[in-house]
């Protein structure tokens, strides 16, 4: 069979399956009673139709990159990192402990100490599935599932016993010190004279994770790490031919991956929140799974995997908001999207390359 | 089609009789895919009751053929004839009711049922599977005396030798009255005892009246057992011959369009001083199995030293942990200096930067990464060579794109292409990749082993050169092979390998077969 071009590979078939998924919300918008066009023009005013809708539909996109990003780095050395939520989680726990306990001068030195902070919690998170993993052959899948529980009940505890401040109800920290709030989205773009609305919790993580992706990029496919780290991820047995150390490896991926997954925090509890509550990850480090999936684990696909699922967040919850349609029926959308990116793939993919064959043929 | 026509005489008998009418014939068969022609307007006649080989190299249609003719594949043009009736064979089902049976290369059996379960799974009786089962342990029991066929019909198929599985395979096809039974590379798994064993039972089988054809690209098993021979190049028919009229010298031309050379052409050896020392090296594997008993052995610069051996009896070990990728105990020696093999301080990296280059015997899960660029696994093994990198952090891909061209061309790899994935080149250009990888490191050390499995006669042919060049570049070179043809004609020692152990070391010129043969089947002293 023939291969496909780079471009109807990376951006005809997913867009396809995109156009397939919202069909099959259509119908099922039907089935509820609603109209499904007025329902997409929801969503999409909503995600996209404003500079408000825009801040909201990033800001997911910036938590969704990260941990897109983590789980495409480990996936390139086929070991399935699913524990980027709790990783998140931690990383939370970290930007929480060096906003709270270190008094920062600014907001710029503040961010570069919490973020060193949640790479290094997020990281630890994902140390000990990883060694449980290259050493005892521990399957990771299940390590980093069972650790996500574990530190979801860390936090609880901590944030009930340890951080709420006396006489408050909530089981949170205390808000973080003015001093590290960030600058959000729209003060960075109006010093280039663009506007941007300032009701949005969208902020400079948003370019952090822009160079993450670069960076991640870099590493994969320009490094001599990355290139054993593919090597390991393709075949074992031909890395330990090559003196690769499966080991090495496998820490040193999981690694990465926990700290970019533990990054997240900085968009979320120091940049949004400023202060670290309950669950504050949200969910985002299974939304990471599916869009490193969409992406082909690679950092530009994540990057717009990450502003689709971004947009779906946004325009369901206006969609919540402005019909009787019910807020699950945005998870039924996410699901087809991510059956018919992810999971059914070959389903377009196969009468698509039919097609290119055919033509092909013709041509020639 | 011309020759077919000619053989086009009425036959009026039943398929079954053995009339003049050829056992199977095919007519212009013609099958493409896509842009490939597989199969060019192909015509055949196998005669009733004899064994009919199919030659050619990997890539030239032996399978696709086969494919067709059990139904497959659907060909694009030309017909079937079984027992010179027009027969349509649309699948699997319709190939068996025409009465040919399949051995295909890679067995399809259930590995947890046993050999009675195997040979009736799809050939049941009726619903309960009693009368089946017993009816075919009374066959097994007749053909395994008429044909030296014998196999433990209550053995399950996972405790059975390869060996044993292929016959199971064979009776397969019996179990189903197959008349004309196709084998595709019978031998390629089996050791040599057995592939002898699996020779006996075709000729018996020819003897009963069955018709064989045998594809393979080994020109010594088309010269052993074959009455006829078609060779088959680029999707065509070049020719079908007389075996007892050809020449391996003659068939090889065929195959590859160009005279080849059989016999590696070479200089005596003039060894110079010891570059690799062994000593007592031994590996347990991780059952508890001891692999190597304690092997000594040591290679000179400039000498090709082979060992021989069935396949499984430690060579791969051997290789492993000179390549630095299996622990053992025991010593190791590289020009004098002592080497870790206990693993702990050495791997694949340790020993590249000690001198020791290694062309692995498994080249799609060892020496290539499959979905790597030809340039990436150009790097591979090598990608923490400072030459291979820009400013320190990234790694100068560009770099390596050039290097790989001008190794492509000085290697002869088709296509010469850097950004091509592995897996899109022919078995001998894949080889010839690690090759241009390995070789041009310049080592003190080569381990290369089953340098040309897989690999097309005109490919072999280079690649013995290469491996006699560097060895005449004074290079020590330990050559590990199951094909002993290839042993005795480039090593200048050989030392046989069985059961974890070198059962002794001869020169080519002072041994021959015979003699190794025993050897590598365990039985010390010399062959009187």
């Amino acid at each position: 069979m023939d291969r496909l071009p780079t471009w109807a590979d990376a951006i005809l078939v997913p867009v396809l399956s995109i156009v397939i998924a919202f069909a099959i919300s259509a119908i099922v918008i039907l089935g509820i009673g609603e109209n499904p066009i007025n329902a997409m023009g929801i969503m999409i005013s909503g995600g996209l139709g404003s500079t408000y809708g825009w801040g909201y539909t990033l800001y997911y996109a910036t938590n969704f990159m990260f941990t897109g990003l983590a789980v495409a780095v480990a996936f390139h050395a086929t070991l399935f990192n699913i524990g980027g939520d709790g990783q998140a989680q931690l990383g939370g726990l970290g930007v929480a402990m060096a906003a709270l306990y270190i008094p920062w001068p600014n907001w710029w030195l503040a961010l570069f100490g919490a973020s060193a902070a949640a790479a290094l919690f997020g990281a630890a998170w994902a140390a000990i599935p990883a060694w449980l993993q290259a050493k005892r052959g521990s399957h990771i899948v299940i390590t980093t599932i069972m650790f996500n529980f574990i530190g979801s009940a860390l936090l609880n505890y901590l944030l009930v016993n340890v951080f709420r401040p006396v006489g408050s109800m909530d089981p949170a920290t205390a808000n973080f010190p003015k001093a590290t709030t960030l600058p959000n989205l729209s003060s960075i773009l109006g010093l280039v004279g663009i506007p941007f609305s300032n009701q949005t919790p969208a902020n400079v993580t948003f370019l952090i994770a822009l160079l993450a992706c670069l960076l991640v990029w870099l590493l994969i496919w320009h490094t001599r790490f990355g290139f054993a780290l593919r090597a390991f991820g393709k075949s074992e047995p031909a890395a330990r031919y090559a003196g690769i150390s499966p080991v090495k490896i496998t820490m040193y991926a999981m690694l990465i991956s926990g700290a970019l997954a533990g990054l997240m925090s900085i968009n979320n509890v120091m940049g949004e929140s400023g202060r670290l509550v309950l669950n504050s990850s949200e969910g985002a480090g299974f939304i990471g799974i599916a869009v490193a999936l969409m992406g082909r684990s690679h950092p530009l696909g994540i990057l717009l995997a990450s502003i689709l699922f971004g947009f779906l967040y946004q325009g369901g919850a206006e969609l919540a908001m402005w019909t009787t349609i019910p807020p699950q029926l945005i998870l039924v959308i996410q699901a087809l999207v991510i059956l018919f990116t992810g999971a059914l793939d070959n389903m377009v993919r196969m009468p698509v390359e039919a097609v290119f064959h055919r033509l092909g043929k013709r041509r020639g | 089609m011309a020759t077919a026509e000619t053989s086009g005489r009425q036959a009026t008998a039943a398929p079954t009789a053995s009339g003049s009418a050829p056992a199977i014939e095919l007519r212009g068969i013609s099958k493409a895919f896509g842009p490939v022609q597989a199969n060019k307007d192909i015509s055949l006649a196998v005669k009733r009751g004899t064994i009919h080989g199919i030659i050619g190299e990997n890539g030239a249609g032996k399978s696709t053929l086969m494919s067709i003719l059990y139904g497959f594949y659907k060909a694009d043009e030309g017909e079937i004839l079984v027992g010179g009736q027009p027969t349509p064979i649309h699948d699997s089902q319709a190939a068996i009711r025409a009465g040919i049976g399949m051995v295909f290369q890679h067995f399809k059996l259930v590995h947890n049922f046993t050999v009675l379960e195997n040979i009736v799974l799809g050939a049941e009786d009726g619903a309960l599977l009693g009368p089946s089962l017993s009816k075919a342990r009374k066959l097994l029991k007749s053909l395994a005396e008429e044909y030296e066929l014998n196999v433990d019909p209550d053995q399950t198929i996972e405790n059975l030798s390869v060996g044993h599985q292929q016959r199971v395979e064979i009776l397969k096809a019996l179990y189903r009255q197959a008349d004309i039974l196709i084998l595709d590379e019978p031998t390629g798994v089996l050791t040599p005892a057995e592939a002898d064993h699996l020779f006996r039972i075709l000729a018996n089988l020819k003897r009963e009246g069955k018709t064989i054809i045998l594809i393979t690209h080994k020109l010594r098993e088309i010269m052993e057992i074959t009455d006829t021979v078609s060779v088959m190049r680029r999707g065509q028919m070049t020719a079908t011959v007389k075996t007892s009229e050809t020449s391996p010298e003659q068939l090889a031309e065929l195959m590859v369009g160009r005279k080849v050379l059989l016999r590696v052409e070479k200089k005596p050896a003039t060894p110079g001083k010891t570059v690799l020392e062994v000593e007592n090296l031994k590996v347990v594997d991780r059952f508890g199995v001891e692999r190597l008993k304690g092997v000594s052995l040591n290679v000179k610069a400039g000498e090709i030293v082979g060992i021989a051996g069935v396949a499984g009896n430690g060579q791969s070990e051997l290789l492993e942990v000179l390549g630095g990728f299996t622990a053992a105990t025991g010593h190791l020696r590289m020009n004098g200096r002592e080497l870790d093999v206990s693993g702990r301080h050495s791997d694949g990296q340790t020993r590249r930067h000690d001198g020791i280059s290694h062309v692995p015997e498994d080249r799609q899960h060892l020496g290539l990464i499959m979905d790597f660029a030809a340039w990436e696994n150009v790097a591979f093994g090598y990608h923490n060579d400072p030459a291979y990198q820009r400013n320190g952090f990234l790694m100068d891909n560009a770099a390596l794109v050039r290097e790989t061209a001008a190794k492509m061309q000085r290697f002869d790899v088709r296509p010469p292409d850097p950004k091509l994935a592995a897996k899109n080149f022919s078995g001998g250009n894949q080889q010839k990749l690690v090759l241009a990888r390995e070789i041009e490191r310049n080592p003190d050390l080569l381990l290369i082993g089953q340098p040309t499995r897989g690999v097309d006669i005109g490919a072999i042919e280079f690649i013995h050169q290469q491996i006699v060049r560097l060895r005449d570049a004074g290079k020590a070179i330990l050559l590990v092979s199951v094909e002993l043809d290839e042993i005795m004609s480039l090593a200048d020692r050989i030392a046989v390998m069985f059961d974890g152990r070198i059962m002794g070391e001869r020169l080519p010129e002072e041994t021959d077969e015979r003699e190794l043969g025993l050897l590598m089947a365990g039985m010390k002293g010399k062959a009187a």
